[in-house]
């Protein structure tokens, strides 16, 4: 039985040559990602935002029909509404303005999410109500921070376990190929004015997870080269150990991108945003591994002595006096 | 490497197979696939409410008002305690500003009876003391709440009030309510199916706090309706719903009695008017009360007062000694049922607000099942095709160490009654992706080692071991990371990190437990002088 082989079995192709515009490349981008989040903001959902959002489906439509429902909902009196769909296109979520004395009682906001209810419903018939949340502004301030802390605690602690296992240097490297993940995430995110809500936050840790699993694997490759060929130049080091593992990180890449194919065109509307960014992180992740944590090595200057067990002053001794009574003899 | 004694054999066959069974009832009933009773009782996973639809509460109490509560209770301690002094240790000037208790001493002299009047109410229970004491002046004593006593209060209060929303929500007859303390002074509540929670947060929402005062029968009927209280005398608005409703009632500050002593209450109707009301019945520390009430106040009117509204003012005909009273108020049949709930549940200690409310359709949850189903199925297909095309029999091993990884990592989740929710399934796909990067970890070390000239047996042993090490690290890692969010992280978080976190556990199980013994056996079996990889 012939075996499928996706990467021939002897690549040596050069990935780090190009490391340098690569590398200013990401750079750039982690600055507009900062720079978009920052001046555009994200498009906070009603998790981290606070207030009252209602959500329907529109069973009988392929779309929803939202100028209407701009229309409708807008004419209760509140001010104009959010009205955008998710996930699939029969799928809305409508945000509606709160007057300023309902923002800190959630009993008066659901009122008007009813009553935004019950309006659409007596319009449409086929409008099926599938949630219906208020969240108050401090709890809403909550979970940004819960979310923040989580995320960085995370980051940090992954780092120094990397750091203990490897080298500081791959500290660094792991911790910043991450940054560069989630801020790209949230990049897109601002860019696109995405909904950003608490299931996101779950997205950027499967992110998170999955650049993390490649970085070490690749990183591991390179702790046994350094091991091997002691005097290999580092630049052509990393690139054997990526050109190695090459087989491995498509095979595994395209296991899951088969895996989540199927989520993102057949899957639940409501895991779309989910899946989405999982699979956009899944490219991502795999890049920032070879492109970010591996040449950082070279500029952070990792040297194979690292790996190598260093002697103690006892066994230096020990070895002076062994080399002594061998002279005498 | 490869040896696998027949006791490790057992033991990894037993572990496998005893928790791939666990996962069984929750893939037939959360599936949908079949349900029965008996179904219900085996432990499965539960759904979330983003997965299943249904309310969540998340209520919340005001430290402030814990705080004044308890001042007020140890205002009624201390006027008890210097009155029942020997002799009687006379006070005055008795305010409850700034979150403080104070009086002054009619008598300086009585300043060392009153501190040792005082002793047993601010020493508490714990080592610390509850409140401070101060004397200005020589004979103004000044109690303040020290932060232990504060916390403790308020911890104690959100027990109470954890305990009296369970008895509401179970009493509305509701199936399967979660309800759990989060944080100092917050409760959760959710509960699965129930798609409009009006009904309860109308339940949960006020106090019940139910008291009897007698009217102050002297004060005049225009200071009354101006707010102005007669000394030793309070003022309380008539309920929106009574026939009374938008006048005011004085009472007496003292001598009343408090509906805590309470054994049961039930909706019903006045035999005479139909009208419908609720029948409370006293323990009988609270019987004799009412009854010494009665008594002593045969002809005077009293106001059934309930979180400060009154309710009605009827007037005592006869001395009540039978220990159960009738209370009228404008009730509907049903604010009579929700009242008499809220009544033999206890009152809350403290009144809960609702700081978030989220409700969602079952209709979701089912559609977002079934859908995820199809489109896992249809993944996995993906998935075994393209191990097995890529790494045969070792692909075969493959997939079936993640089919149980999948399925221990569910049983898991039900033995330990844990909640699968939307962020939950991305856990699930990082396990699953988690899973088959080991797999190909290991089978593609093997294939170079195989390359380089190791022979079959070396090549799989070399392979495992190399590989062992990235997988370790990898694994370790997320879980840490796995680990922090579940402390840090709030609700959905900790969905998604309470299934990552297992998964890693399983991932390792499976893909480097299960597999390699699989493979050691063929090996053995066979002794191939070449493999197919």
């Amino acid at each position: 039985m012939k075996l499928l082989k996706l990467v021939p079995a002897d690549t040596n192709i050069k990935f780090l040559k190009v490391r340098a515009p690569f590398f200013v490349v990401s750079l750039l981008l982690i600055v507009a990602s900062w720079g978009l989040v920052l001046t555009q903001g994200l498009n906070y959902g009603v998790d981290f935002a606070g207030g009252q959002e209602v959500r329907l489906t529109f069973e009988e439509r392929e779309e929803a029909p939202i100028p209407e429902l701009r229309e409708l909902v807008g004419g209760l009196g509140y001010g104009s509404p959010v009205v955008q769909t998710f996930g699939a296109d029969n799928q809305v979520s409508i945000r509606v303005p709160l007057p300023a004395d309902v923002e800190e009682t959630p009993g008066a906001a659901t009122e008007i999410g009813n009553q935004v209810i019950a309006t659409i419903t007596g319009e449409f018939a086929d409008a099926r109500t599938d949630g219906n949340d208020t969240v108050s502004g401090k709890v809403a301030g909550e979970f940004r921070q819960a979310a923040l802390l989580a995320l960085i605690a995370a980051m940090v602690a992954v780092a120094l376990y990397i750091w203990v296992r490897f080298e500081w240097q791959f500290g660094v490297g792991a911790l910043f190929a991450l940054f560069h993940d989630v801020s790209l995430t949230l990049g897109l995110f601002s860019l696109f004015q995405l909904e950003f809500s608490l299931q996101i936050i779950a997205a950027i840790l499967s992110i998170i997870g999955y650049s993390l699993n490649d970085t070490i694997v690749v990183y591991d490759r390179i702790r046994e080269n350094l091991k091997k060929f002691r005097k290999m130049p580092l630049p052509e080091l990393l690139d054997l150990s990526i050109n190695e593992t090459l087989a491995r990180t498509v095979m595994t890449s395209l296991t899951l991108l088969v895996a989540l194919l199927p989520l993102l065109l057949f899957g639940p509307e409501s895991l779309f945003g989910l899946v989405a960014a999982i699979t956009a992180g899944l490219f991502i992740g795999t890049y920032s591994s070879v492109y970010l944590a591996s040449p950082i090595l070279i500029w952070l200057g990792v040297t194979s002595d690292s790996f190598v067990p260093q002697e103690t002053d006892i066994e230096r001794q020990e070895k002076a006096a062994r080399d002594r009574a061998r002279g005498q003899v | 490497m490869l040896d696998f004694p027949l006791w490790k054999k057992i033991s990894l066959w037993g572990v496998t197979l005893l928790l791939a069974v666990l996962a069984v009832p929750s893939l037939l009933g959360a599936g949908g696939l079949y349900s029965s009773d008996a179904l219900d009782e085996l432990p499965q996973v539960n759904l979330g409410l983003d997965l299943a639809g249904g309310s969540h509460l998340l209520l919340e109490a005001s430290e402030d008002d814990v705080a004044a509560q308890r001042l007020e209770n140890l205002e009624e301690a201390v006027r008890l305690a210097m009155r029942n002094a020997e002799p009687r240790i006379r006070i005055g000037d008795i305010s409850t500003a700034d979150g403080q208790l104070s009086f002054i001493l009619d008598n300086p002299g009585d300043i060392d009876r009153a501190r040792g009047a005082l002793e047993p109410l601010i020493a508490g229970q714990g080592i610390t003391n509850e409140w401070d004491l101060e004397v200005i002046d020589t004979q103004r004593m000044v109690l303040t709440p020290t932060s232990a006593g504060l916390s403790t209060a308020i911890n104690t209060a959100m027990e109470a009030a954890a305990e009296v929303v369970r008895t509401r929500i179970d009493k509305l007859g509701t199936r399967e309510p979660t309800i759990i303390r989060q944080g100092t002074n917050r409760i959760v509540v959710q509960v699965p199916g129930l798609e409009d929670p009006e009904a309860l947060k109308e339940l949960l929402g006020e106090t019940a706090v139910l008291e009897f005062k007698l009217v102050d029968k002297d004060a005049l009927l225009t200071n009354v309706q101006a707010g102005i209280a007669p000394p030793g005398s309070q003022i309380f608005p008539y309920a929106e719903e009574s026939d009374r409703a938008g006048a005011f009632e004085a009472v007496k500050r003292l001598g009343g009695i408090r509906g805590d002593n309470l054994t049961d209450a039930r909706p019903g109707n006045d035999p005479q008017t139909n009208e419908p009301v609720v029948t409370i019945t006293f323990d009988s520390q609270g019987a004799t009360k009412f009854a010494k009430l009665s008594t002593e106040n045969v002809g005077e009117r009293f106001a059934i007062i309930l979180d400060g509204e009154v309710l009605s003012a009827p007037r005592f005909n006869e001395p009540i000694l039978g220990g159960s009273a009738q209370i009228s108020g404008g009730f509907t049949a049903d604010s009579a049922a929700k009242l008499s709930i809220q009544l033999s549940s206890g009152a809350l200690p403290v009144p809960l607000t609702v700081v978030e409310e989220r409700s969602v359709g079952a209709e979701l949850g089912a559609d977002s099942i079934r859908k995820g189903m199809i489109a896992m199925l249809i993944g996995s297909i993906a998935v075994i095709t393209l191990m097995i095309a890529t790494y045969g029999r070792f692909g075969v091993y493959a997939t079936v160490a993640l089919a149980f990884n999948v399925l221990i990592l569910l049983g898991l989740m039900a033995g330990i009654n844990a909640t699968l929710t939307l962020p939950g399934i991305a856990g699930f796909v990082l396990t699953v992706g988690a899973a088959v990067d080991a797999n190909v970890l290991i089978n593609e070390r093997i294939r170079e080692e195989r390359k380089r000239g190791r022979k079959v047996i070396a090549a799989v042993e070399t392979g495992y071991k190399e590989a062992s090490r990235a997988i370790w690290d990898a694994n370790i890692t997320n879980f840490i990371a796995g680990a922090l969010l579940f402390w840090f992280g709030s609700g959905p978080i900790r969905g998604f990190a309470i299934v990552l976190v297992i998964g890693l556990a399983t991932t390792i199980f499976t893909a480097l437990m299960l597999t390699r013994m699989w493979a050691a056996g063929w090996l053995r079996k066979t002794r191939p002088a070449d493999i197919t990889i």
